[in-house]
């Protein structure tokens, strides 16, 4: 072995001086707030989980947002947090011997929720059956597009979030970004969410939807009325899906949803399931009713029937 | 032998007393008076029909009545009694000729016309099949001498569409709102667009 | 410090010099590498939109890949088995590599879940009591414990024995011995955890299979290894580490029977299928046969199964399994195979027919292909720099010089093809 002087010129550029200061000079640079974007990127990268902001944090947290909003859309646009109503759990009933698949509460809820139009974004899915195949959803049909509906021979389902009691999709968001609430609302922190769509992959019903991008939306046709777990505008890389329109139903008096109010057939029925003298439960006692992939037991309610 | 007699006897007395007792308790419900159990006297004048039916016919609830937006009559159709004040009902079952020429009932018009529904002698009321006369707020009460089902679940809520607060005042519709009353189907409708297919989206 | 530093040093040094091929291979490597972070920065300012994934197919190429490569690391345990449990001496010198392959395995995993989450950002979201995660409900939470505390334990026991050796002592068994027992549970732990993030979705009845763990375990026990002999052979060739043929065949002989049971698990889920012939049959004849008209995913799939199959039997045969070519041949097969199979063949027939039975047939797109070489090539990379540092330690080229501080670099440094004697001496050669 050859003596053991200590190496004085390194083989490698850099000195351990230098590569000290580069680190230094670089966590300072991320230090400093980016010029434009100021506090509020700092306060929402670390914006902490829905159900663990105090109120102060949230009603900061809803103002930031909409005045962010606001100068994204040129409107004036209200981010609110109106929680649940107690003694509430929501219900929907879907009427299939009316429905008749003419898509107005697809584009309505579309109106209502600021879904992104580019990519195309659908909360609700309406799917043509086979009269003489009954729901089997191997025989469905997205993309149905006659001249006028309902066609002979074909009922339509449409199909959105079913609000499940027991949903597996809340069960596998590795960041609790998703949750059921009170009232039966299964809701998404669109700033907690990380986008592994996890959630996507449980969901047996379709319901939930990616922002693959950053959404188009009209600025003239936008809900400025916004709720903060809602219809609020979703940030890109998040999921989203119906909440029953949580920015009406949580109202006191509470509105219907967008879908079920514009249903030229009144095939939409909507309601609070522990109201005994309300029509969901009317519906749920004296009509056939039935729910889709009971036997996932995700327990939705969601309630299909037929009225005649 | 003389024993076993005895106790065939005592089950049959047994068994008639039981009858007799049940039997008593209908043929009591019968009579015009009679003390219950408690020793109350009860008096009643159609006692059996009375004591079968479950509900209280002398104290009905009387019917809700439900708000709704005014009947979508044509321009100046209403009042009717404006032209048919001083007109002689025609009551022949004919096509007609002179006016309302633009309506064609089709519905269940092989076993009825205008006047089985439209009040003769009143065109701004409408008539019942009993004879009695409703106003154009209460039109359903019309259509759901037919259509009775239908009727008892738009009065709760699950049939049409369905406006106003879940929580508060809900809005109803007549059902003329939606349903033509002398042409009730609803025609079909263009469809909006289908969703675009995965495959096409951009990129 | 100083004696660190010096390490560090030494290890730049062996990372950056080298013979011809090796410089072509980095740097192959370091521009592909390049490429997929270019790829990536365009889709983290597009979003996912750059990807052929829609709300149909949700999950895609980054995630198989994600999938196969959990399987790869965990075969590292492949070789702790019989090296630790058995005393078997060839495999034990050579289960620190395989260990050094499950760190890069688990650090391409880790980039490619990065790359397909639509808020990397926000990964802080993971973290326990800093963010928020949902264990034990989530088994996505689970994967995230456990592959971390694989890693670090992976991380732990090669750099342990590495240290100690750069040292010229004898690493402390009453310190490894419990390492290298939990690490068996370990690895069998990460891909279990894996599987039952797949098995436990009743909304996907082709992943939502008792036999989907079992599966994963089996195909994992092949591919890792598989790779390990290739990396095995290439060492064996261009540097003086001494690895025994034994050992080498006895692996082989291991990924056969893995293999069997690999392929009997995938025979026991076709038959279920074919024979119930319900509903839930659709998936998995998208993937053998094709359904109403799409058929993207069928060579591929039987591609796959031919080489497996063939593979199999090339090292269940001892004449084949010993001879080099059909050797080599057989690894390449079987990694290609299980690729395939567990990673687009797995993952995209989960989703095809969606759950509302809507078929939207998906095939990466050139970015997702881009990013995912990067990764590869990262991984590679890691490896590579890995080995390049373990070898020398492990076959003593590579030790602290005689007074305890400086670094020693020996006589023959492999790929280099000429000697160097200390660093210092380096400068001479100049």
């Amino acid at each position: 072995m050859a003596d053991h002087k200590e190496c004085k010129h390194s083989p490698v550029e850099i000195t351990r001086r230098q590569a000290l200061q580069g680190l230094v000079a670089g966590l300072g640079v991320l230090a400093l707030p980016a010029s434009d974007a100021s506090a509020s990127v700092w306060e929402a990268f670390f914006q902490k989980h829905f159900r663990e902001l105090s109120k102060e944090e949230l009603a900061k947290t809803l103002a930031r947002m909409g005045s962010e909003y606001s100068d994204e859309f040129g409107k004036e646009i209200t981010v609110k947090a109106t929680p649940a109503i107690e003694g509430v759990r929501y219900g929907y009933g879907l009427d299939l011997s009316r429905c008749v698949g003419c898509r107005r509460c697809v584009y309505a809820c579309v109106e209502e929720n600021n879904q992104s139009h580019d990519p195309q974004i659908h909360w609700i899915r309406v799917v043509q059956l086979d009269k003489e195949k009954g729901t089997a959803l191997e025989y469905a049909e997205h993309y149905y597009n006659p001249e006028l509906v309902p066609e002979k021979g074909h009922f339509y389902m449409p199909i959105q979030c079913q609000q499940c009691d027991n949903p597996p999709c809340t069960k596998v968001c590795p960041v609790q970004a998703t949750w059921p609430e009170k009232d039966g609302i299964v809701v998404v922190d669109y700033n907690w969410c990380i986008g592994c769509r996890y959630c996507m992959a449980a969901c047996p019903y379709g319901a939930r939807h990616f922002n693959w991008a950053k959404g188009k939306l009209p600025a003239e046709n936008m809900n400025t009325d916004t709720h903060y777990l809602g219809n609020r505008p979703r940030p890109k890389g998040v999921v989203e899906k119906c909440t029953f329109c949580i920015q009406r139903t949580r109202e006191q008096p509470g509105r219907y949803p967008a879908c079920e109010e514009i249903c030229p057939v009144g095939a939409r029925k909507f309601g609070n399931l522990l109201d005994p003298d309300g029509e969901m439960r009317y519906l749920i006692e004296n009509k056939r009713v039935f729910i889709l992939k009971e036997e996932l037991n995700t327990q939705p309610k969601f309630y299909y029937f037929y009225a005649t | 032998m003389k024993r076993k007699l005895s106790v065939v006897a005592l089950i049959v007395v047994g068994l008639l007393s039981f009858l007799c007792l049940g039997i008593s308790e209908q043929v009591q419900a019968a009579k015009e008076k009679y003390f219950d159990r408690s020793g109350r006297l009860v008096v009643e004048e159609n006692p059996t029909a009375e004591s079968l039916r479950p509900y209280d016919v002398k104290n009905r609830v009387p019917d809700k009545t439900f708000p709704v937006p005014p009947a979508p009559f044509s321009e100046g159709i209403f009042p009717c009694s404006d032209c048919h004040g001083g007109m002689e009902p025609n009551l022949q079952r004919r096509e007609l000729e002179d006016m309302h020429t633009d309506i064609i009932l089709n519905h269940a018009e092989g076993q009825r016309w205008c006047l089985d529904c439209h009040n003769p002698n009143d065109r701004d009321v409408l008539r019942l099949v009993n004879g009695a006369t409703i106003p154009f707020e209460e039109s359903y009460l019309l259509c759901g001498q037919c259509h009775g089902d239908k009727l008892r679940d738009w009065k709760v809520g699950i049939h049409g569409k369905r406006t106003g607060f879940w929580n508060g005042e809900k809005t109803f519709l007549l059902c003329v709102h939606c349903h033509n009353p002398h042409d009730p189907s609803f025609k079909p409708l263009k469809p909006l667009p289908p969703p675009v297919r995965p495959g096409e989206a951009r990129h | 410090m100083k004696n660190i530093w010096s390490f560090f040093m030494g290890t730049l040094l062996l990372v950056s010099k080298g013979s011809k091929a090796y410089y072509i291979w980095v740097g192959t490597l370091l521009t592909i590498a390049a490429f997929g972070i270019m790829g990536y920065i365009y889709q983290l300012d597009q979003g996912l939109v750059v990807t052929a994934m829609k709300d149909q197919v949700s999950w895609g190429f980054y995630i198989s890949n994600f999938t196969f490569l959990v399987g790869v690391a965990a075969a590292a345990v492949l070789l702790i088995i019989p090296a630790y449990v058995y005393h078997w001496k060839p495999i034990k010198e050579i289960a620190v590599l395989g260990e050094l392959l499950a760190i890069s395995a688990i650090c391409m995993c880790l980039m490619f879940v990065t790359a397909d989450l639509g808020r990397p950002e926000r990964f802080w979201h993971l973290i326990p009591k800093v963010g928020l995660l949902n264990f034990p409900q989530s088994l996505l939470s689970w994967d995230v414990v456990v592959l971390n505390i694989y890693l670090f334990l992976n991380l732990t026991i090669a750099g342990y024995i590495l240290y100690e050796t750069y040292y010229k002592r004898t690493p402390n068994k009453n310190f490894l011995t419990p390492l290298l027992l939990l690490s068996i549970p370990a690895a069998i732990s990460i891909h279990t955890v894996t599987a039952f993030l797949y098995n436990g979705l009743g909304a996907r009845p082709f992943w939502n299979a008792s036999i989907l763990a079992p599966r994963f375990l089996a195909s994992a026990f092949c591919s890792g290894p598989a790779f390990m002999i290739l990396i095995f052979l290439l060492i064996r060739n261009y540097t003086k580490f001494k690895i025994k043929d034994e050992a080498i065949h006895k692996i082989a002989e291991l990924i056969a029977y893995a293999m069997f049971v690999n392929l009997l698990l995938f025979g026991a889920e076709v038959f279920k299928e074919y024979y119930t012939d319900s509903v839930h049959l659709a998936p998995l004849k998208y993937l053998l046969q094709g359904l109403h008209g799409h058929s993207a995913l069928v060579p591929w799939i039987w591609t796959a199964l031919i080489f497996n199959v063939t593979a199999f039997f090339i090292f269940l045969i001892p004449e084949s399994r010993k001879n080099p070519l059909t050797l080599v041949l057989g690894c390449i097969m079987i990694f290609a195979g299980v690729y395939i199979e567990k990673g687009m063949g797995l993952v995209i027939p989960g989703f095809i027919p969606d759950v509302l039975h809507e078929i939207y047939e998906y095939t990466p797109t050139g970015i997702e292909i881009i990013i995912s070489m990067g990764i590869w090539s990262l991984g590679l990379l890691i490896f590579t720099m890995l080995l390049r540092v373990g070898i020398p330690i492990l076959n003593g080229d590579f030790h602290v010089a005689d007074d305890g501080v400086g670094s020693h670099i020996g006589d023959q440094l492999f790929l280099v093809g000429r000697q160097v004697k200390d660093v210092e001496d380096d400068e001479k050669l100049e």
